[in-house]
């Protein structure tokens, strides 16, 4: 099968990677750099549990290919912080409650993270929107709304 | 499913992009936003052998506005049309409409040359490049040409392109603050794509009176179409209830909308006609 020699930053890190040029940039970060925090739940664009950031925006890994992931700049659930480590997203998800079995719960951070990066005063309506594009069949929203509220304000002090 | 096996090449100029469609013989594909063709790919509706990725071409990603034409090229990402200042003054049912297509994940990558070549009957953009009249810009071979946006559009999921041929940009006239529009669509979940919906626009004369009258169904039909005969019936008329009443049922009447898993022929008809008469009430409103 095709292989290609990709180059780009993860999490702030350099790296490389030879890839199959059919490998998705969610399959590339999963099996050729072992981060498996991005998850692949219906891997035709529907359900967002894939999500990343890329170049500053939140994108479905699993349609787009790693290739062409090559020179970007990707964040993945494991660059918004570790155990013991939280970032704001993850420290208000914790506190409200926001996931149950958590298998949408990476492509929620990063979409949000990617949100309240541009728009720390987002409202409601708008995250409500924003989340529209990410499944998940836990929690009923509520409680994942409530954290990304409480989470604008460490995102505003950011930004200021 | 993981996508079947495809050869690849990233050029960056249109010319680059176009000799490897030549080669392709048909069996190359263009890759920009990916939104719509991986997923297909992924269902293996799709087995393309070469995918020519044309996200390098520097110069398709730029929105151009001059005195009597707004150029978006085929690169540009429906994130920046929703954001775009000058179309939100200059065309503002583009952003609009825009602002329901998909999720924000996908507009952060789809393009409008993509929604555009794959030509989706439900899909906002090539609706509203019909109901504003917009030309495509093509390039093949054997140079450029232009050609109106009802022409390339005609046959869904199958767009009036050589196999050769790219588009590379859409235009559109700028409108002047004389122009009342509304746009409604009805999905099942937010970001899902559309039951049906509608699209119109018009110029207010100084007697406030309707004047040079667009309506477009989208979802409704086997691909976006104009509604001509309620178009003439709005054409020069003052609107006020008794008018939108009509127009509407004639809007239920004309359509003739496909029946499938998601709606009934008879539930498409009734909503295209309450579609209707919420975009008019809308642009009555502004």
């Amino acid at each position: 099968m095709d292989k290609v020699n990709i180059e780009l930053v993860v999490n702030g890190r350099s790296v490389a990677a030879e890839v199959p040029l059919r490998a998705t940039l969610a399959d590339g970060l999963r099996d050729y750099l072992r981060l498996t925090g991005t998850h692949i739940g219906c891997e035709h664009g529907v359900c967002g549990a894939c999500t990343v950031i890329v170049n500053g925006e939140a994108v479905r890994s699993c349609l787009m290919l790693a290739v062409q992931a090559d020179g970007a700049e990707v964040t993945t659930v494991e660059g918004l912080g570790a155990p013991g480590d939280f970032g704001p997203l993850q420290a208000a998800f914790h506190k409200h409650h926001a996931l149950q079995c958590g298998f949408c719960t990476p492509g929620i951070l990063t979409t949000l993270h990617a949100l309240l990066s541009k728009e720390p005063d987002a409202s409601e309506d708008r995250i409500r929107d924003v989340v529209s594009g990410n499944l998940c069949r836990c929690t009923g929203y509520i409680s994942i709304v409530a954290a990304a509220l409480d989470a604008r304000r460490a995102y505003l002090k950011e930004s200021h | 499913m993981k996508l079947p096996s495809f050869a690849y090449a990233r050029p960056t100029s249109v010319e680059g992009a176009i000799h490897h469609l030549v080669e392709g013989g048909g069996e190359a594909r263009l890759i920009a936003g990916g939104q719509s063709l991986l997923p297909m790919m992924a269902f293996r509706l799709l087995r393309p052998s070469m995918l020519v990725d044309i996200g390098a071409i520097e110069e398709l990603k730029t929105i151009t506005v001059e005195r009597d034409v707004i150029r978006i090229g085929a690169l540009v990402r429906w994130c920046e049309l929703e954001r775009n200042q000058v179309l939100m003054e200059k065309l503002p049912l583009l952003p609009a409409g825009i602002a329901h297509v998909a999720h924000y994940q996908i507009r952060n990558r789809g393009t409008v040359g993509g929604s555009l070549a794959h030509n989706d009957p439900a899909a906002e953009m090539p609706t509203l490049a019909i109901v504003c009249d917009a030309e495509i810009v093509v390039v093949g071979p054997a140079g450029s040409r232009v050609a109106p946006a009802r022409e390339i559009l005609s046959e869904a999921l199958s767009p009036a392109i050589e196999f050769d041929e790219m588009i590379v940009a859409v235009q559109f006239k700028p409108w002047t603050s004389s122009k009342r529009w509304g746009f409604s669509e009805i999905s099942r979940r937010r970001g899902d794509f559309a039951i049906a919906g509608i699209a119109l626009h018009y110029e207010l004369d100084a007697e406030a009176k309707m004047m040079d009258v667009h309506v477009a169904v989208f979802g409704a039909a086997e691909v976006p179409q104009r509604l001509r005969e309620v178009e003439n019936l709005l054409e020069g008329r003052l609107i006020g209830s008794n008018l939108i009443m009509e127009a509407s049922a004639r809007v239920s009447s004309i359509v003739d909308p496909p029946e499938d898993i998601h709606a009934s022929a008879d539930y498409r008809r009734a909503l295209a006609g309450v579609l209707f008469e919420r975009a008019l009430r809308e642009a009555a409103s502004r």
